[in-house]
């Protein structure tokens, strides 16, 4: 061991001349400060270009979307609200885990699917090169602050929106601690609007169960995927208040998978529709109060089919 | 900015023109000088915000409230909508009976209506599947109604569910689905492919029973329809008012809301577009396509054939929706019917020719026997015309199709003992009407399998030889070219292998330098003819 260490790479450069090594900083020179270059700051520029996407897309296909099929078991609904839906779009979708990206990835049709790019957040996914390049390369992701509300993860968002890329977000900011929704904010509602973008609500179910947080194995289970009417901003609306919009169409769809579609059609003009979040319970009561929200399976079609 | 239909004169330059075939397709040379081709017009401008003109219909409609107004939570609501038999080909999804249907039903959910029944107005058509009801009302309006028992099929024999409500002046009985009947208010989702559908015809036959639609489905009113693709002037729709007339008085309230589409059957681009194309602006890729299409098929076996044709659906693109009181909303569609179908022929010709496609309205994800052939050249494509026919009376008819003798034994089962015993003994309709009719229309056997499997109702291949009873009267000779000739023997017609044959052949009853017209339909064309 004692030899082999004798030949790590760090050890080896620091033998090298300059310029085959750093240089040294001499003693009386203030060294300038060292920009960050994870995190937000992350430049993810090269994903998008075209052996990245082309990367990306054998990814997606060959790797990603088999191990979706394997550990999510999906079945995908609502496409035919996306009829003549044109790209650039938001799809803004609930957060309970990691599967979460990949399912939805794997769920966009065409034309969204290969052109998109996912907001991930900075603090978790950008925190070393590996992680943010892996991110970038597969997911397609940029970073986001989550702490903190910038400039520069709007304006590289709304950049790419305004250069034809579909963007995957989920505004709750995290995946859920207990199994329930959060509230969501307003970035998706704030990019719809300042790009002139529509918002796809987009509902998951089931994904928790799979790999909740907290949890590093996966569980494989069934899930389903279901894309609601494209939600465009009214006139003069707040990006807060366009927000709660979306989060109550996704609301609205998660009705619609535990129920059925006209009575959450019903229970949402009546402003009815169970809230995301849950009810204001505490402790196992909150946990218990899950078990109302299982969805109803497609039946097995009926003989005959002729 | 889309081309209208027109007649192109062949002459010594014109290429050979595309007849359909069945599932295959033929290239016919038209003699020049003396022949002419009367071409569909381009697809229309389809609206580009569907939801939005939806929405905008049912809030504005004609003659009556916007919809919202009609709806109240206690309410008994009835959505019915057209079967499996529009539009053909079938849509992509979503089709347009889904989209307004799931508009109709968010304005209920609003009002918080509670008593909702959805019904598939069929009249005596086989009831639709799963598969087929998901594919007209989609998914999410399927799941939520179909469980409960709350979607379903009409059906005409059921005593138990049908409404008897009054004789018309001319005493036609009046005899609807009950439910429908008793309902606050009926929301009829149709779609108008062609100048027959909609109307009062959406109600008054296809939530009727066979002793209503006896009195219009028959060889005397069908011989006076003229043509029944021309409201006006047909005694079919005369009488479906008169009937809607009677629905009106019993106090029955119907809000009625008709689509139309264009004419995008085979796309714009894809291995059908071809098909939509005229013959001397095929591309080098359109040839390509089609030698490999006509090559293709002829590669398949015939179930694999037919099915690879009837999974094809067509991107349609609507052209209007309306709502309202059926008459004014009728006469709107009817507008935009012929807006997109019409063509302006000068004259009548000697001989007409057509290609019959693969599909026609009773053979949807089924086989399309030699009664159906019958039905759609002699029924449909003879009658469409507004004035007079295309051809001149004692002319000769020549139309394409394998013609096989084949039947699907779920779908049509009464369809073969016509074929083997009514057609053996006599092709007049007027005979077969009198001395059999009511046997089938009667029988037991079928009447089971109507009800309780995916059958046409037992008199319903004797409407398919009524539908052509006016052409039938018309016609000095009808010619199969390339059919099994003894079915299209059984049929009354001549059978030919080629077309040079088939002209050959009618020049014993129209001479021999006639006049020839080429219906090219589908896209469907419709001739004003002056």
């Amino acid at each position: 061991m004692g030899s082999l260490s004798k030949l790590s790479p760090a050890k080896v450069t620091a033998q090298l001349p300059f310029p085959y090594r750093a240089p040294t900083v001499p003693r009386g020179v203030e060294p300038l400060p060292e920009e960050p270059k994870l995190g937000a700051h992350y430049d993810t520029d090269w994903a998008r270009r075209f052996p990245a996407r082309w990367a990306r897309a054998v990814i997606l296909e060959a790797a990603l979307r088999p191990a979706v099929r394997v550990l999510a078991d999906p079945e995908r609904r609502g496409y035919d609200r996306l009829a003549g839906l044109e790209p650039p779009v938001i799809f803004a979708a609930n957060h309970h885990s990691h599967v979460d990206a990949g399912l939805l990835l794997t769920s966009l049709p065409e034309p969204f699917r290969y052109k998109v790019f996912a907001a991930a957040a900075a603090d978790y996914f950008f925190v070393n090169r590996v992680a943010a390049a892996a991110s970038a390369l597969a997911l397609g992701a940029i970073p986001i602050e989550r702490s903190e509300v910038t400039r520069r993860s709007a304006d590289q968002s709304a950049a790419l929106l305004d250069d034809g890329w579909n963007m995957v977000i989920f505004p709750e900011g995290g995946r859920s601690p207990d199994g329930w929704g959060q509230h969501f904010r307003g970035g998706a509602a704030y990019l719809s609007t300042r790009c002139g973008v529509p918002v796809v609500p987009v509902h998951m179910e089931g994904t928790g169960r799979i790999l909740p947080k907290g949890r590093n194995r996966p569980r494989p289970g069934r899930t389903r995927v279901t894309f609601g009417t494209p939600m465009r901003p009214a006139d003069g609306e707040s990006s807060r208040r366009y927000a709660a919009r979306i989060e109550d169409a996704v609301a609205a769809l998660a009705d619609e998978v535990s129920h059925d579609w006209y009575t959450a059609r019903v229970r949402a003009h009546a402003g009815q529709s169970p809230d995301l979040t849950g009810a204001d319970l505490g402790g196992w009561r909150r946990t218990w109060a899950l078990g109302d929200r299982k969805p109803i399976r497609a039946r097995k079609r009926r003989w005959p089919d002729l | 900015m889309p081309r209208p239909g027109f007649v192109l004169e062949v002459d010594g330059s014109t290429p050979p023109i595309l007849f359909h075939h069945g599932e295959g397709f033929r290239l016919e040379k038209l003699p020049a000088g003396r022949s002419r081709v009367v071409y569909p017009g381009e697809p229309l401008e389809p609206i580009d915000d569907v939801d939005q003109a939806i929405e905008d219909a049912l809030l504005h409609p004609l003659d009556t409230d916007p919809l919202p107004a009609l709806l109240r939570p206690d309410m008994k609501l009835t959505i019915c909508f057209d079967d499996v038999s529009l539009p053909l080909p079938p849509m992509k999804r979503p089709d347009i009976r889904q989209r307004v249907i799931e508009a109709v039903l968010d304005m209920a959910a609003a009002a918080g209506v509670d008593d909702v029944h959805l019904i598939a107005a069929l009249a005596l058509h086989r009831r639709m599947t799963e598969s087929e009801l998901r594919q007209a009302v989609g998914d999410r309006v399927y799941d939520a109604f179909e469980p409960k028992g709350l979607l379903y099929n009409h059906d005409a024999e059921d005593p138990d569910n049908l409404s008897f409500l009054g004789t018309t002046d001319k005493g036609e009985e009046v005899e609807i689905n009950k439910r429908a009947a008793e309902s606050d208010l009926i929301v009829y989702v149709n779609i108008n492919l062609v100048a027959m559908d909609g109307g009062h015809k959406s109600t008054a036959t296809g939530l009727a029973s066979y002793r209503s639609l006896r009195h219009h489905h028959n060889v005397n009113v069908m011989r006076h329809s003229r043509s029944f693709m021309d409201r006006h002037s047909s005694e079919l729709h005369h009488s479906n008012w008169r009937m809607g007339e009677v629905i009106r008085n019993a106090g029955v309230k119907i809000f009625q809301i008709e689509t139309t589409l264009n004419n995008d059957t085979f796309g714009q681009d894809g291995p059908m577009s071809v098909l939509a194309k005229r013959e001397w602006e095929w591309s080098t890729r359109d040839r390509a396509a089609f030698v490999g299409l006509q090559q293709g098929v002829k590669l398949l076996k015939p179930a694999a054939r037919r099915k690879a044709f009837q999974t094809w659906r067509a991107p349609y693109g609507l052209t209007s929706v309306t709502a309202g009181a059926v008459d004014p909303v009728h006469e709107r569609t009817l507008e935009r019917c012929f807006e997109q179908h019409l063509v302006s022929v000068e004259g009548q010709t000697d001989i007409l020719t057509m290609g019959l496609p693969y599909i026609c309205p009773y053979n949807v994800n089924s086989i399309m026997n030699p009664i159906l052939v019958m039905c759609l050249g002699l029924g449909y494509f003879f009658n469409m015309y507004r004035g007079k026919p295309l051809v001149r009376e004692g002319g000769v008819l020549i139309m394409t199709h394998p013609t096989p003798w084949e039947f699907h034994p779920v779908h049509h089962p009464s369809y073969i003992d016509f074929f083997e015993q009514v057609l053996a003994e006599t092709t007049d309709p007027l005979e077969m009407e009198q001395r059999y009719e009511k046997q089938f229309a009667e029988d037991e056997w079928y009447r089971h399998l109507y009800r309780t499997s995916y059958a046409y109702h037992g008199v319903h291949p004797f409407y398919m030889w009524y539908w052509g009873s006016h052409a039938l009267e018309h016609l000095g000779r009808v010619i199969i070219v390339g059919g099994d000739p003894k079915a299209v023997r059984r049929l009354g017609f001549k059978p030919a292998s080629t077309m040079a044959d088939a002209f050959e052949m009618a020049s014993d009853v129209v001479g021999a330098a006639p006049t020839i017209t080429h219906l090219h339909n589908p896209p469907i064309v419709m001739a004003d003819v002056t």
